[in-house]
């Protein structure tokens, strides 16, 4: 049970479910019962008007993280890409390089296990994991309540590892300043046009493991150009985490949007 | 995608709204889903059925109200229908679309009692 939004993961309001738990097969029954006893005259159907958006709940906890990020002049950046596509060694290999002049968190998505977190702290900066178990995106909410445990520092970078999935984390959005696409090299230049959604929410993209082209049949200009098509504002980054080929330009990016979180508007 | 969490978003506010609503049990609900949400309406609907199990949703019937997708061509200067997202313009070609109507997903009105 969460104290501060006090949100019971959804259940708070499921006194219904309380009752008829108990009663088993006879709950219908009872709960007519229960209805004439308790709200005689209550005409039985009438009509409610919602006008309510579905994603409304996880864009208003989304709102209070971008606030909480702008307060601290934080930069919080959303990693999603397909599961595989080096992820968790970019992001081990881009902290060892910046952990020194910057204060870092990571917030870990997965379905199960901790292992990325475990990799991510093997590099000396706070990591948290969340297993999203059943669910195949993470949610603003579980981000809200993973800042209250990290507790990230003022002028921080917090990178957010999303579930390795190109479909669903598109959708909702968790607070940060922009969502970067990593596509590796081994997956096919078609990604972008295939799972258009993701690529035309992402600001920047990262074409990952290319000291693996050699080896490949990879079309680099053709998925460049697949991902333009689908989102002509997107920009785009080579690189191999492995090899440290590219990184400077990304670690460029990190420090010029750091940079920009960090002043002061009036 | 994700139909199966959006149904949980959508019990969620169906109880939400069943405290400041006065209702115990919803019999229908209306969705508006755009033609541009990546929204698979035939897993929905199955999801739908499997998340309302139990809930004051038990059994309630799903109504869905496709909206097409519409978007602003720039070089045409004008609206032009849409079926998918990142369609090129059906009269010029141009990918300089911006989408104005169909990537809606909402809850629109509820029978109760």
């Amino acid at each position: 049970m969460c104290g501060v939004c006090g949100c019971g993961e959804g259940h708070s309001h499921s006194h219904d479910h309380d009752h008829e738990h108990p009663h088993d097969h006879e709950h219908h029954e009872h709960e007519h019962d229960a209805m004439h006893s308790h709200a005689p005259g209550l005409s039985p159907k009438r009509m409610v008007q919602i006008e309510q958006d579905i994603l409304a709940k996880n864009n208003r906890y989304a709102a209070e993280n971008r606030r909480y990020f702008g307060e601290r002049g934080m930069l919080a950046l959303n990693l999603v890409s397909s599961p595989g596509s080096g992820k968790t060694t970019l992001l081990t290999e881009t902290i060892a390089r910046l952990k020194d002049d910057f204060d870092i968190t990571v917030i870990e998505g997965d379905q199960q296990t901790a292992r990325d977190a475990e990799r991510i702290r093997a590099t000396g900066v706070p990591a948290l994991q969340i297993n999203t178990g059943k669910g195949c995106h993470l949610d603003a909410h579980r981000v809200g309540h993973a800042l209250e445990t990290l507790q990230p520092k003022n002028h921080s970078l917090l990178f957010i590892e999303n579930v390795g999935n190109l479909v669903c984390p598109s959708a909702f959005d968790l607070g940060e300043a922009h969502k970067v696409v990593i596509l590796s090299v081994t997956e096919g230049e078609d990604k972008p046009i295939k799972y258009p959604d993701m690529f035309h929410a992402a600001d920047l993209m990262i074409l990952n493991k290319t000291d693996l082209l050699p080896y490949l049949d990879f079309d680099s200009e053709q998925c460049i150009q697949y991902a333009k098509q689908v989102n002509p504002r997107i920009k785009i980054l080579s690189l191999s985490a492995k090899t440290g080929e590219g990184m400077d330009s990304w670690l460029r990016w990190l420090k010029a949007e750091l940079e920009l979180q960090r002043i002061d508007y009036a | 995608m994700h139909e199966m969490s959006l149904c949980e978003s959508i019990l969620q506010v169906l109880e939400q709204q069943a405290e400041a609503q006065q209702y115990r049990k919803v019999k229908t609900v209306w969705l508006e889903i755009g033609a541009l949400a990546s929204i698979e309406t035939e897993a929905l609907r199955f999801s739908f059925d499997i998340v309302m199990q139990g809930s004051l949703a038990d059994h309630a019937q799903l109504e869905i109200i496709e909206v097409p997708g519409q978007a602003w061509c720039m070089p045409c200067s004008r609206n032009v229908v849409v079926q998918q997202l990142y369609d090129l313009c059906p009269h010029c070609g141009s990918h300089q679309l911006q989408v104005n109507s169909g990537d809606q997903m909402r809850i629109k009105e509820l029978e109760v009692e």
